[in-house]
């Protein structure tokens, strides 16, 4: 029997399950994005069919890692930058676990940027999510790395001498498997694209437009929004590598002259998750290396055994 | 020691094969019966650069590396004479036979390949022969490895030679080769070490009388590394997930672990960095498995971050550090151990971590275990603390040391049953950071536990996880955390961790951590064959540190060196931060110019230290006590 019940449980999933019952301190601002993002996740999870109990959502730090006190599952407020790589040895211990990562624009492009590319990269099978609210919310209005160039703060009073960074680019020359936009003023394409995303067996990276009405009050607050895989104008197929290279590129440029495009950019339901990699090459058990320290009847190999007649 | 230990120094090149022969040479030798004990040298570069390994052997246990060396096989450098010859400076090409001849001792043997080595570009080398009576057998290694095989079997010409001048029964050196080469090199392999061997004893008359000792084992012994008992420990305690990224001399551990683990069903990882590395090892580790990640100096100060939140967030891990010659990349192959106070108290706030740092191959596979014990018996992070030198050397072990129970018990952990049972705050999120734990550990729940739901975080917080801000909530939780180590102390001295050395009574003594400790085993011993008393103890928990038992050392002598490699007294000054005394009695003896105490250098010290006069030899340093 597996040691981790709560795993594949088969019953009605109430998204008010993943409510807190206590209100958390940690308080976001009246009209944050945030909570767009919130509810959109919230909303997915009966969708998928998962419980508080089998759901690991790690964070990083921001306003946008403050996402686990809102949000009731198993949790990893863990630290600036560095959710990915928590959260995808988490998913390699336990593949069976759905695992969530998700953090700001600061933490995810800019401290973390070097995880992005890797865990993209690997393909783990794993969602993650990026508050994009161009600015450093939590450390009180910092230029960020999405800011548009000209920006100004308190740190850059001359306005930001840099380029943005195309998040949606940056996932997909990576080898993000599944690479989309949505934002916090468009709940049911959130909740829809989060669904897809967690469903997708590779990393799906959800590029997550939320408002900071605190520090960014000039940066619009994405309306009106248009989806790209609902409107002809666009004509594209996500399947499309190059198409959806030209359409990301598209879609981040045309953000900073105020047209917000939405929607599924690319999708590759084809390429194996850095798991099935490292399962068909030998380098991964296929039972949950987490179930093994539970089952009392594995028994557990010696380095006597198995590699001293090497040193004899 | 015996009169008739033998210390063997190959030299050449980097990438020609040192490594390897000197390997099979001690491990025949192990073999024949002899204890056996490695000490390697290698420059920061992947080919040429001079590169010796010394072996000595005694049918006494070897513990150090001992003074000086007794033969030299000095095969050329053969990259030193390719095409990129400008590149190098100095003269690269005679440095297997001219580097190494400061440190042979009176009486000593050499065997040089005449193919690469040239003794006219060697100063004053006939006198220097004469002034020292050692023996030369000049031997064109590389035309009979060419003639008989192909001129990178050298190596195995010079052993063939050295084992005819030493005595050493070919028999051992087939059997290793047979077992590790494929047959087509073989055979040229074993023609040549039977053509160098028989053709040594013909053609030279013997002058010298160093021969091979005898010996032989009451039971089987096998040869490992530190590296090597460090991953074994780690395996057998149910460690199935390593993460790193390659930094010398850490590679090492990563290595055998990257290969061993998916052989066990494991994982490991090669990431982007080291804070990736020890946040992946947190991640797996949050997930339910026994993790750990490592690095040396500059890595691991990468994950200072990780390391904090594993201590906040009381997520067991251990992580390795294997310390180098620092500041910044420093000498990137050579031992110091000098990260002792960034091991202690890098990251921010205040730790509460457990620091080991074990003192000889053997130790190293229990300290490893023992840290995953620790790491997962009470959640919290471990750093198992090493250096270069204890790394990479060999020693023979016997194999019944490592003859034990696996033990893959994940500590302290709930079951889904004991969640039912488990207090549970508002939402069904349960209790992770209980105020009333025993010793301070409250049990964590692994995700994918019904009912065991439960917020991790790096900032303060309640007993569910909650971000929490309140004092008393603050001061309770600072002081459950803190009061582990307490708990860990008490432990640890029920094991009795620390090694002791020479008589119980005496009216000095030697305190050593880490790699230091079999050196300052074998000076305890010389020192009162000389007639001097004198104990020693090698200390090997840094955090929490051994405070009655050190108490009690310190107290029953009349004063103390501290031998450490490194330049501040490190260890010393923990000493007296955490017993707060002992000032006036403690002195330091250091060495921090690359290479590991010789133990007639802390004999030297130590006499220095009690005449009140300076240590003799300039690559040592004697520090006075500060008076208290
Ligand atoms: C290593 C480190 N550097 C800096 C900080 C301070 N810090 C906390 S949140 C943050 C930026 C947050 O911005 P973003 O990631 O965009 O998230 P937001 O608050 O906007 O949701 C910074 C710089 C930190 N906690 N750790
Ligand atoms: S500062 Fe901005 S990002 Fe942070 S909670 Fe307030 S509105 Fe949201």
């Amino acid at each position: 029997m597996s040691a981790f019940t709560a795993i594949g449980e088969d019953r009605e999933i109430d998204r008010e399950e993943f409510t807190p019952t206590l209100e958390p301190q940690a308080t976001w601002c009246p009209g944050c994005g945030d909570f767009g993002v919130l509810k959109a996740l919230k909303q997915s999870m009966p969708e998928i069919g998962r419980n508080p109990d089998e759901v690991l959502l790690v964070t990083g730090i921001g306003c946008s890692g403050k996402l686990n006190s809102y949000f009731e599952s198993y949790g990893y407020h863990s630290i600036h930058g560095r959710s990915l790589p928590i959260a995808r040895a988490a998913k390699l211990a336990n593949p069976d676990l759905e695992v969530i990562a998700a953090g700001g624009d600061g933490d995810g492009y800019g401290i973390g940027g070097n995880h992005f590319m890797h865990t993209a990269r690997e393909n783990h099978d794993m969602t993650y999510i990026v508050f994009n609210n161009e600015i450093f919310g939590l450390t009180k209005g910092q230029t960020s790395p999405t800011s548009p160039k000209g920006h100004k703060s308190k740190t850059q009073p001359h306005g930001s001498a840099k380029d943005p960074i195309r998040p949606l680019s940056l996932a997909l020359t990576s080898g993000a498997s599944y690479v989309a936009r949505t934002a916090a003023v468009n709940p049911n394409q959130a909740k829809e694209i989060l669904t897809e995303a967690m469903q997708h067996d590779g990393f799906a990276h959800v590029d997550f437009l939320t408002q900071c009405p605190t520090w960014n009050k000039d940066a619009r607050q994405y309306v009106p929004y248009i989806d790209v895989n609902d409107n002809d104008d666009y004509d594209f197929d996500p399947t499309d590598k190059g198409d959806a290279e030209r359409m990301a590129t598209e879609a981040e440029r045309s953000l900073y002259e105020g047209e917000v495009l939405t929607g599924r950019f690319y999708v590759d339901s084809e390429r194996p998750s850095y798991q099935e990699e490292k399962q068909a090459i030998g380098e991964m058990p296929e039972e949950p290396l987490a179930e093994r320290y539970f089952d009392d009847d594995y028994e557990w190999e010696r380095t006597h055994d198995m590699f001293l007649d090497r040193h004899k | 020691m015996t009169d008739h230990e033998l210390m063997w120094r190959i030299a050449g090149g980097s990438g020609d094969g040192i490594a390897s022969t000197s390997q099979n040479f001690a491990k025949a030798l192990m073999r024949a019966g002899l204890h056996v004990f490695t000490h390697r040298h290698y420059p920061s570069r992947i080919r040429g650069g001079h590169t010796y390994t010394e072996v000595r052997a005694d049918s006494e246990p070897v513990r150090s590396r001992g003074d000086g060396f007794n033969c030299l096989l000095a095969l050329g450098d053969s990259f030193a004479r390719n095409p990129q010859e400008d590149a190098y400076y100095g003269n690269e090409e005679v440095k297997p036979l001219a580097e190494n001849l400061d440190e042979l001792n009176e009486g000593g043997v050499i065997v040089y390949d005449t193919g690469l080595l040239d003794v006219d570009e060697i100063p004053n080398f006939e006198e220097r022969v004469e002034e020292n009576d050692w023996h030369v057998y000049p031997l064109n290694l590389r035309e009979i490895a060419r003639d008989h095989g192909r001129e990178v079997m050298r190596n195995t010409a010079g052993v063939g030679a050295t084992a005819a001048l030493l005595g050493i029964d070919l028999q051992y050196f087939e059997e290793l080769m047979a077992e590790a080469m494929p047959e087509e090199i073989l055979e040229p392999n074993v023609e040549i070490l039977h053509y160098t061997h028989d053709m040594v004893k013909e053609e030279f008359e013997f002058t010298h009388d160093l021969r091979v000792p005898e010996g032989s084992h009451d039971e089987e012994q096998v040869l490992l590394s530190g590296s090597d008992t460090i991953a074994y420990g780690a395996i057998d305690e149910g460690c199935r997930f390593i993460a790193g990224y390659p930094m010398t001399p850490w590679t090492e551990v990563f290595t055998i672990m990257s290969q061993a683990l998916p052989e066990l069903g494991g994982i490991s990882e090669q990431v982007e960095d080291e804070i990736a590395a020890a946040a992946l090892a947190l991640g797996a580790s949050h997930a339910g498995v026994k993790a750990m990640s490592g690095s040396s100096g500059g890595g691991f100060a990468l994950m200072s971050e990780p390391l904090g939140l594993a201590e906040m967030s009381e997520t067991p891990v251990v992580l390795v550090e294997a310390m180098r010659a620092g500041p910044s990349t420093g000498l990137p192959t050579k031992p110091e151990q000098a990260d002792l106070e960034h091991v202690l108290y890098t990251s921010q706030g205040d730790s509460n971590r457990v620091v080991l740092a074990p003192g000889t191959v053997a130790e190293a596979y229990e300290q490893s275990r023992l840290a995953f014990q620790l790491a997962y018996g009470y959640n919290i992070p471990v750093v198992l603390l090493y250096d270069q030198k204890l790394g990479g050397e060999l020693m023979n072990v016997p194999a019944s040391h490592f003859d034990r129970e696996p033990n893959a018990d994940l500590g302290a952990v709930t079951t889904e049953e004991e969640l039912e049972e488990a207090p549970h705050g508002p939402g069904g999120k349960f209790h992770r950071y209980r105020y009333d734990a025993e010793d301070g550990v409250s049990p964590r729940s692994i995700p994918g536990q019904k009912g065991g739901h439960f917020l991790v975080t790096g900032n303060e917080h309640n007993q569910a996880g909650h971000i929490d801000e309140d004092p008393t909530n603050r001061v309770t939780q600072m002081e459950r955390r803190m009061s582990k180590l307490d708990g860990i102390r008490e432990f640890l001295d029920g094991q009795s961790t620390q090694t002791y050395m020479g008589p119980d009574e005496a009216e000095y003594g030697l305190v050593t951590f880490g790699s230091q400790q079999g050196t300052v085993r074998e000076a305890v011993e010389r020192l009162n064959d000389a007639g001097h008393s004198v104990k020693g103890i090698g200390v090997s928990d840094m955090m929490p540190y051994p405070e009655a038992e050190m108490t009690e050392f310190l107290e029953s002598v009349d004063e103390a060196v501290v031998v450490e490699m490194n330049a501040s007294g490190q260890f010393r000054g923990l000493t007296q931060k955490e017993l707060g005394r002992f000032g006036g009695k403690l002195s330091s003896l250091l060495k921090y110019n690359g290479e590991p105490f010789e133990p007639a250098e802390i004999v030297a010290g130590f006499e220095a230290s009690i005449d009140g006069e300076d240590v003799p030899d300039q690559q040592t340093t004697y520090v006075p006590a500060a008076g208290d």
